[in-house]
């Protein structure tokens, strides 16, 4: 095949993948776009096993079965709850892989015609310690993540003195090494980037609280496509950088809108520390003030009385895995005649859009689903808003609280409901720590106990 | 791939630019109900890394470089295969719906 044809190809292939992300802009179209992303993918491997100097089809061929049956196994088996976990070990495959592609160029640069060993041009050199720099960052960051995330590590961040001074030694050591290995190319300095750049990955993520997990599984997200991008540079590869370069911004623009979901600049997460250590004072406060507890039949019997009902899921609604039986309950609602809608906060859940795959896969039509700026001016107009799993999101402290850590944060205005309903299971605080004054007004009632039951109680009351 | 290093630096740096700009116009046009199927989407293409990891594997006999390549056609594969399909599990939720509610209607 001549390199025009390749590059044709790798063209056709790129420009699948573009439209495979614009499909996405609605979900009618996003099964033909995800189509549209696996045949870009076959004509990329064709392609490329179409080579003349690729020649080892079996082995080649055996390493993408292996792949591709414990990708298969894992993804068909996946709990859509633990979709976090999943996208972090994917990125940190990604890094990985990078890593591992720069060091098989660096041994045997003839095969990538950049040089030879001993001497491979500079300007290959500089890329190909970029690409390994991020790709390791983005595999040990990421193997950090998946743990805070599955529980394995406490998801509380881990803060220590000079945190981010050693941070900006390692950076520079970094920086260092890859000017040393521009100009002696050996090994060992290689793999001293590797193992550095690794370290460093697992420094940047340790203070960074389980509540800001979202804009860091983004962040890594956008660092995964930036070490295809490094690559791309070092293979002179188009559809490489083409990639790269679609996935680093769709990353970055994700740990934008979840920055901005949290009122928070992405240096402030990135410097990390934020969640769980508030102090307690405010809480303490409020120890006397009254709060109104209901049982589901109370809550059946408001909800069955009323034209409107917003549900406010968060996270706690699927970690007691509720998303069924709350439909459940939207549906016999929906029956009486009441208008039911599903308002998301751009953080809730554990990753962007998370919430909305949970709710679509407990088959809540995703025209009830709407995002904050769409939904938020038709709480006045609403009469019950059923709070299930969120906290911090409802918090009318972030309007009026300056001293707040949520200041400023964009809320779902429930408060401005009639009557507001709260699912919780006890009164602690949420993952800022902070005391929610909604709990202690007249119109809320705290409906205390395990979500997924009492959805289910309600649905039983709802159906008596 | 003959032409001087430094000309092959600018074509890759103007793809680059040119790429990151249809990214942010395409990225912000997805709506954000399906911004976990994006992820899902961006993992898998971002693994077209897989590339050059069958280049290196590509040469017969083995070496260390061949090595290292196989093992990143195995990691990317596991990414490519595992990406999509979580993605098509997650869209097809979105469908499933959209059909009901047309059965109700």
């Amino acid at each position: 095949m001549s390199s025009n044809m390749v590059a044709i190809l790798y063209l056709i292939s790129a420009l699948l993948f573009i439209f495979a992300l614009r499909g996405l802009s609605h979900p009618e179209s996003s099964r033909m776009g995800n189509i549209f992303g696996v045949i870009g993918m076959i004509i990329a491997v064709f392609t490329t096993l179409m080579f003349k100097s690729v020649l080892s089809y079996y082995e080649i061929g055996a390493a993408i079965l292996i792949g591709g049956a414990i990708g298969s196994f894992i993804a068909l088996r996946i709990e859509m709850t633990a979709l976090p976990q999943l996208v972090a070990a994917f990125h940190s495959l990604v890094g990985l892989a990078a890593v591992f592609v720069a060091a098989a160029a660096f041994y045997d640069p003839v095969a990538f015609s950049i040089g030879k060993v001993g001497s491979i041009k500079t300007a290959s050199l500089v890329e190909m310690s970029i690409g390994t720099f991020i790709g390791a960052i983005t595999f040990s960051g990421s193997v950090l993540a998946f743990g805070k995330l599955q529980g394995t590590i406490s998801g509380k961040p881990i803060v220590f003195k000079f945190q981010h001074l050693i941070n900006a030694v390692i950076f520079l050591l970094i920086l260092f090494l890859i000017i040393l290995f521009v100009i002696n190319q050996s090994p060992t300095i290689f793999w001293t980037i590797v193992i550095v750049s690794i370290l460093l990955g697992f420094l940047v993520v340790i203070p960074i609280g389980g509540a800001d997990m979202p804009v860091v599984v983004s962040m890594l997200n956008s660092y995964s496509g930036w070490a295809a991008c490094g690559i791309g540079f070092t293979l002179s590869n188009n559809l490489l950088i083409i990639t790269g370069a679609l996935v680093g911004a769709s990353g970055a623009i994700l740990s934008y809108i979840m920055s901005k979901g949290m009122n928070r600049s992405i240096i402030n997460v990135v410097l990390g520390g934020f969640g769980g250590e508030q102090d307690t004072s405010a809480s303490k406060d409020n120890s006397d003030k009254i709060v109104k507890q209901g049982n589901a039949e109370d809550a059946a019997y408001i909800m069955k009385n009323a034209d409107s009902v917003i549900i406010v899921p968060g996270y706690g609604m699927a970690v007691a895995q509720a998303q069924h039986a709350l439909r459940e309950m939207g549906d016999i609602l929906k029956k009486e005649g009441i208008e039911v809608r599903y308002a998301i906060h751009p953080v809730a859940g554990r990753m962007p859009g998370h919430m909305n795959v949970l709710l679509a896969e407990a088959n809540v039509p995703y025209e009830e689903v709407l995002e904050l700026d769409e939904i938020n001016h038709d709480f006045p107009m609403t009469e019950v808003s059923f709070v299930i799993g969120a906290n911090d999101v409802t918090n009318p402290a972030a309007k009026t609280d300056e001293s707040s850590p949520i200041f400023g944060m964009p809320i779902l205005d429930v408060e401005k409901s009639q009557s507001v309903l709260f699912v919780k299971r006890s009164m602690a605080t949420g993952y800022s720590g902070v005391d929610n004054e909604l709990f202690y007004r007249d119109n809320t009632t705290m409906l205390f106990g395990d979500a997924k039951k009492m959805c289910e109680d309600i649905v039983k009351s709802l159906s008596a | 791939m003959e032409a001087h290093s430094s000309e092959v630096f600018v074509i890759g740096l103007t793809v680059f630019f040119l790429a990151c700009i249809i990214g942010y116009y395409v990225v912000w046009s997805v709506t954000p109900a399906l911004h976990s199927p994006l992820m899902g989407v961006t993992n898998a293409i971002s693994s077209v890394i897989i590339v050059g990891a069958i280049l290196a594997a590509g040469p017969q006999g083995f070496d260390t470089s061949k090595i290292f390549g196989l093992i990143g056609v195995v990691l990317a594969s596991v990414n490519i295969f595992g990406g999509f399909l979580v993605t098509y599990r997650m869209l097809s939720m979105f469908k499933k719906k959209t059909k009901k509610t047309k059965e109700k209607e």
